[in-house]
């Protein structure tokens, strides 16, 4: 799915993380871990194509799917809107009749008490159902997934792992960070700890 | 089972950038409210004489047109940047310049096509002679998509700084010089019996110009903006 090879990036002239290799196989799970600040965001939207990669190279069959902290959610749209917005814009798996397939979504994020409420009455967790709405509509068969237990309660923490677990049965997979205290549960995973590239951080765990 | 054509895609903005504006039209009108109190303001402040006033007032018109149009320009592209919309249009794999351009034409239809609407009100206003109302007019028909379409790549440089609306005019305004010269240059023309078309005709070829080229230059300035 995607090969890094001693991938670095670089902020005014200083890494911000240790270079990092990995490969990430169809139907396999990479978490990557480290403390905050360490880089974990950037290397996502560098895997993205968000950021140029100061260092190494990385290769990509096709184009990721990304789903970061902002949750790319109009505050003046209703859930329903938004969603239908995102899956007309950047195309969906679905087959003939949209509005039903749109509906099935929504219920499966467990938001269809919400569906005409606009974006700006939505809570945190809400908002990140919203935006995970997407992870089932999209094509992409590479997810990098940044926090995507931040702000989610035990059933919504559930019903990702389930939609992650099904994604890799498909032969799809994922890269998702975390910084610690969440992490997938009874997945069968691979672990890649991020160094920051500031000198000082690591010496402060260390 | 495949991605949106470029056309849907499209479509798809078009239709929700409307729906937002019709959500927010308290927003929108402040810039017309704006043009029509700098309007009135006007005859308050350099006195009632009516022919002072119909001298002035193509470039009067034309430079409130401007000013109205920068107001509205900065909020182009901010939310869609803050709330994490654009960098996932991005990654979509659709064009740039495609999402520019949508945006663009929005912002016309809500921002620009309105001050085309009132221009014959506020001719009247600033009392312009009627043989220069329909050069106005076709004027700010020509000259307001070129407003957005050139304001729009200011507003892209801008949108990651926190405060980048008075940098964006900065940017905007000197760009803006040759259209409303042409522009004021075709009215006087016109009050004066003179023939105005080679004026509106360089105004055709620079909308034509701007719509060819602008939205690559946008989306270069996003991308920019983006890393």
């Amino acid at each position: 799915m995607i090969s890094v090879s001693e991938l670095s990036f670089e902020r005014y002239f200083e890494r911000v993380f240790e270079p990092v290799s990995f490969t990430v196989a169809p139907g396999s799970l990479l978490l990557i871990t480290g403390i905050n600040g360490c880089g974990k965001t950037t290397l996502l939207r560098v895997l993205a194509g968000l950021l140029e990669p100061s260092e190494g190279s990385f290769h990509c069959r096709q184009n990721p799917l990304y789903a970061g902290h902002h949750p790319a959610i109009k505050d003046d749209l209703s859930v329903t809107e938004n969603i239908r917005f995102m899956m007309k814009f950047m195309g969906s798996k679905a087959n003939g009749d949209e509005d039903a397939f749109c509906r099935s979504i929504i219920d499966e994020v467990g938001l269809t008490a919400v569906a005409q409420q606009e974006g700006r009455t939505l809570s945190a967790g809400q908002r990140k159902r919203c935006s995970l709405a997407r992870l089932l509509f999209c094509e992409e068969s590479l997810w990098l997934l940044d926090e995507p237990y931040s702000n989610l309660d035990r059933q919504g923490i559930d019903m990702l792992d389930g939609i992650m677990r099904r994604h890799l049965d498909n032969g799809g997979a994922c890269v998702l960070t975390t910084h610690g205290s969440l992490r997938p549960n009874g997945f069968e995973l691979d672990e890649c700890e991020l160094q920051s590239g500031r000198q000082h951080d690591n010496w402060e765990t260390t | 089972m495949s991605k949106p054509n470029a056309y849907s895609a499209f479509v798809a903005l078009v239709r929700r950038d409307l729906l937002l504006a019709y959500r927010r039209r308290a927003e929108l009108l402040q810039p017309l409210f704006f043009l029509l109190v700098v309007i009135t303001l006007f005859p308050l402040g350099v006195g009632p004489s009516l022919s002072l006033l119909a001298k002035i007032a193509p470039g009067v018109i034309w430079i409130a047109a401007l000013l109205a149009t920068v107001l509205s320009l900065d909020g182009l592209f901010r939310s869609d940047f803050e709330d994490g919309t654009l960098e996932q249009m991005v990654l979509s794999g659709q064009s740039l310049a495609l999402i520019a351009l949508g945006r663009t034409v929005t912002h016309w239809l809500v921002a620009g096509l309105p001050i085309v609407l009132l221009s014959p009100l506020l001719a009247m206003w600033m009392n312009l002679p009627d043989s220069g109302m329909p050069v106005l007019i076709k004027s700010l028909a020509l000259g307001t998509p070129v407003l957005s379409l050139i304001g729009a790549i200011g507003g892209a440089l801008t949108v990651s700084l926190k405060r980048g609306g008075q940098l964006m005019s900065l940017l905007v305004f000197p760009l803006y010089v040759p259209l409303l010269i042409l522009a004021t240059n075709a009215v006087s023309s016109a009050v004066a019996g003179l023939p105005y078309n080679g004026q509106l005709g360089l105004m055709f070829a620079g909308l034509i110009a701007a719509l060819t080229l602008a939205p690559f230059a946008t989306a270069a300035a996003l991308k920019l903006s983006l890393t």
